[in-house]
């Protein structure tokens, strides 16, 4: 009874996936033999070096990329039909806002796709911007935002769809420290109150740590998972946090999962 | 006031290159109405000097070049002076070639739009119809005004008509390729988006892929009016006879009217700049809106 309980809430199931690119200069293996489970709630965060593979594992999730071989559910379902049922929300690497629309016209955008009364999206704009501390930019455009506002614009809009999956890849990468610190308080905060199940892609070894329950170390050529630590840090946390022992050697059991990953590399 | 003080400061160097031009004119003038005159003054004998050659040559009847005060003149005469239904009227025949260029523009904006959403939707149209588009600017539109006239005349499309398709001809070009470009200028990942969000192909050509072509599509368009202008003229010159801006031209050639066929081409120009002006006009008022001001600052 308990595994059925268990199973039910996981979000997403990936069993044996691999995925490989076919290019001019023959088969990238991108993903391979990758299994993961994630349970509805959780804050995980997909850490390793640049082209390990985890945009593009991010991206089967979301039905933007096909995978080769192996399985993967989302929600229970497939990938695209989780897709047609806007089970989650993709937040890219850059903001992706549209110039010719206000703040506002931005987050509606998948709402009028989705077809809702220009009510319920004027409702749930508002609610969004709210959310993510933009009450009072609906309707400066995007030129008129900094890099950081413009992040949370994007994460509104994903919200606003109202799904039970938050995807996001790298969604600081392009932001100053100081500003990526902000938002990463912010993001917890958001995680906190909404309880939505995250999938969280990064470079940065504090900012995995300090945000997610777990964290999956991947390396790359293959693209795979190297290990898989859980954090359980206590869910009232301040970025203060960063100095603590816990918060230390959790980070450096994330740093010593990298590093097992590079061997691999000089083979 | 930002645009006032822009025009303010360009006036300057307007007014310079106008009057430099128009020293360039009148020696020019001289220099090439010289030839006609000297013949003369040596057949009958005349003393002269570079006074009497310089006044002559600007008042020559049926000179080489026309000065501009003879082509001012003549603008007078068959601009302001003229009932503007009169067929001496140039505002008559501006009107002539204005109607057919701006129906052959009309008509090449909505073939371009039509066959650049052919070519980005459709992987067989982008593969067969874009050789078959570079090809057909490559023949000389001067040969195929003739035949394309003739053609149409033959099954009964006369007048207005044919000289558009002329037009058109010239001007779809810059469209499409303009179009194309803009429509498929969103970047990968806002096609991705669009693809999270499950849109349907209508969707994201218009909430998407049409705005950002937009501003492809006004720097197409301005190219494309001012070519609508050139084809119409060309296609008045086989039509001879009735009317508009090739008309006159191809009548002042005839009968040797420098004057007439300057006073054309200037008349030409204007209607050509300020066709271009408007659609600019149209574009920053476009880009204002599509950016919220962005541009309008820059
Ligand atoms: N469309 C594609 N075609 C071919 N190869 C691809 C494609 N997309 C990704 N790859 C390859 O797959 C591997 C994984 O790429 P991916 O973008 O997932 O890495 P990443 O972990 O997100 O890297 P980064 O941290 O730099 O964003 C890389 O080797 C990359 O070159
Ligand atoms: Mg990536």
């Amino acid at each position: 009874m308990s595994d059925n309980a268990s199973s039910s809430d996981t979000v997403v199931q990936i069993d044996q996936l691999s995925l490989d690119f076919d290019t001019v200069d023959g088969p990238v293996h991108a993903l391979s033999g990758i299994d993961l489970a994630i349970r509805e709630g959780e804050f995980v965060s997909l850490i390793g070096p640049s082209g390990c593979g985890k945009t593009t594992l991010l991206r089967v999730i979301a039905d933007l990329e096909k995978h080769s071989s192996g399985k993967i559910l989302v929600n229970g379902v497939s990938p695209d039909q989780a897709r047609q049922d806007r089970s989650y929300g993709y937040v890219f690497q850059a903001p992706a806002l549209y110039p010719w629309r206000t703040v506002t016209k931005n987050v509606v955008l998948p709402l009028e796709i989705m077809g809702l009364t220009r009510s319920q999206q004027q409702a749930r704009a508002k609610k969004y911007l709210d959310l993510v501390n933009l009450g009072g930019f609906e309707n400066k455009y995007p030129w008129q935002l900094s890099g950081g506002m413009q992040q949370r614009v994007s994460i509104a809009r994903a919200l606003s769809v109202e799904p039970q999956l938050l995807l996001m890849d790298e969604p600081f990468g392009a932001l100053d420290e100081i500003t990526r610190d902000h938002l990463n308080e912010q993001l917890l905060e958001l995680w906190r109150k909404t309880r939505k199940t995250v999938v969280f892609v990064t470079h940065s070894i504090p900012e995995a740590v300090f945000l997610s329950s777990r964290v999956v170390v991947m390396s790359p050529r293959p693209g795979r998972v190297m290990d898989v630590i859980e954090c359980n840090l206590p869910s009232e946390r301040t970025l203060d946090i960063r100095e603590t022992p816990d918060f230390l050697s959790l980070a450096h059991r994330v740093r010593q999962g990298l590093k097992a990953g590079h061997s691999y590399d000089d083979e | 006031m930002n645009d006032a003080a822009r025009s303010q400061g360009r006036i300057f160097p307007v007014s310079v290159i106008i009057v430099v031009l128009t020293i360039i004119w009148y020696a020019g003038a001289v220099y090439l109405n010289s030839g006609q005159l000297i013949d003369r003054y040596n057949k009958r004998s005349v003393q002269w000097d570079i006074t009497q050659l310089a006044a002559d040559a600007w008042s020559m009847k049926r000179p080489v070049l026309p000065a501009p005060h003879q082509v001012a003149r003549e603008l007078k005469k068959t601009v302001l002076d003229q009932k503007i239904t009169s067929k001496r009227s140039l505002i008559y025949h501006a009107g002539v070639t204005l109607s057919s260029a701006l129906l052959g523009f009309v008509l090449a904006t909505a073939l371009g739009i039509g066959l650049a959403i052919g070519i980005v939707y459709v992987a067989t149209l982008d593969r067969s119809l874009m050789p078959w588009i570079i090809a057909s600017q490559t023949v000389p539109i001067l040969a195929l005004a003739p035949m394309i006239i003739v053609v149409l005349g033959s099954v009964g499309i006369t007048g207005l008509f044919p000289k558009s398709v002329i037009s058109m001809y010239l001007c779809f070009f810059p469209v499409v390729v303009g179009m194309v470009k803009g429509l498929r200028s969103p970047e990968p990942m806002l096609l991705d988006q669009m693809h999270t969000y499950c849109a349907s192909r209508t969707q994201v050509f218009f909430k998407l892929r049409l705005p950002s072509a937009i501003p492809f599509l006004f720097a197409s368009l301005k190219v494309a009016i001012a070519l609508s202008v050139v084809g119409a003229i060309v296609a008045e010159l086989p039509t001879g006879g009735q009317g508009g801006l090739g008309a006159r031209l191809l009548t002042g050639s005839y009968y040797g009217q420098t004057t007439m066929i300057w006073a054309a081409l200037i008349t030409a120009s204007v209607v050509s700049a300020t066709l271009v002006s408007i659609v600019a006009l149209g574009e920053r008022t476009m880009l204002r809106r599509l950016d919220g001001g962005q541009v309008a600052r820059a």
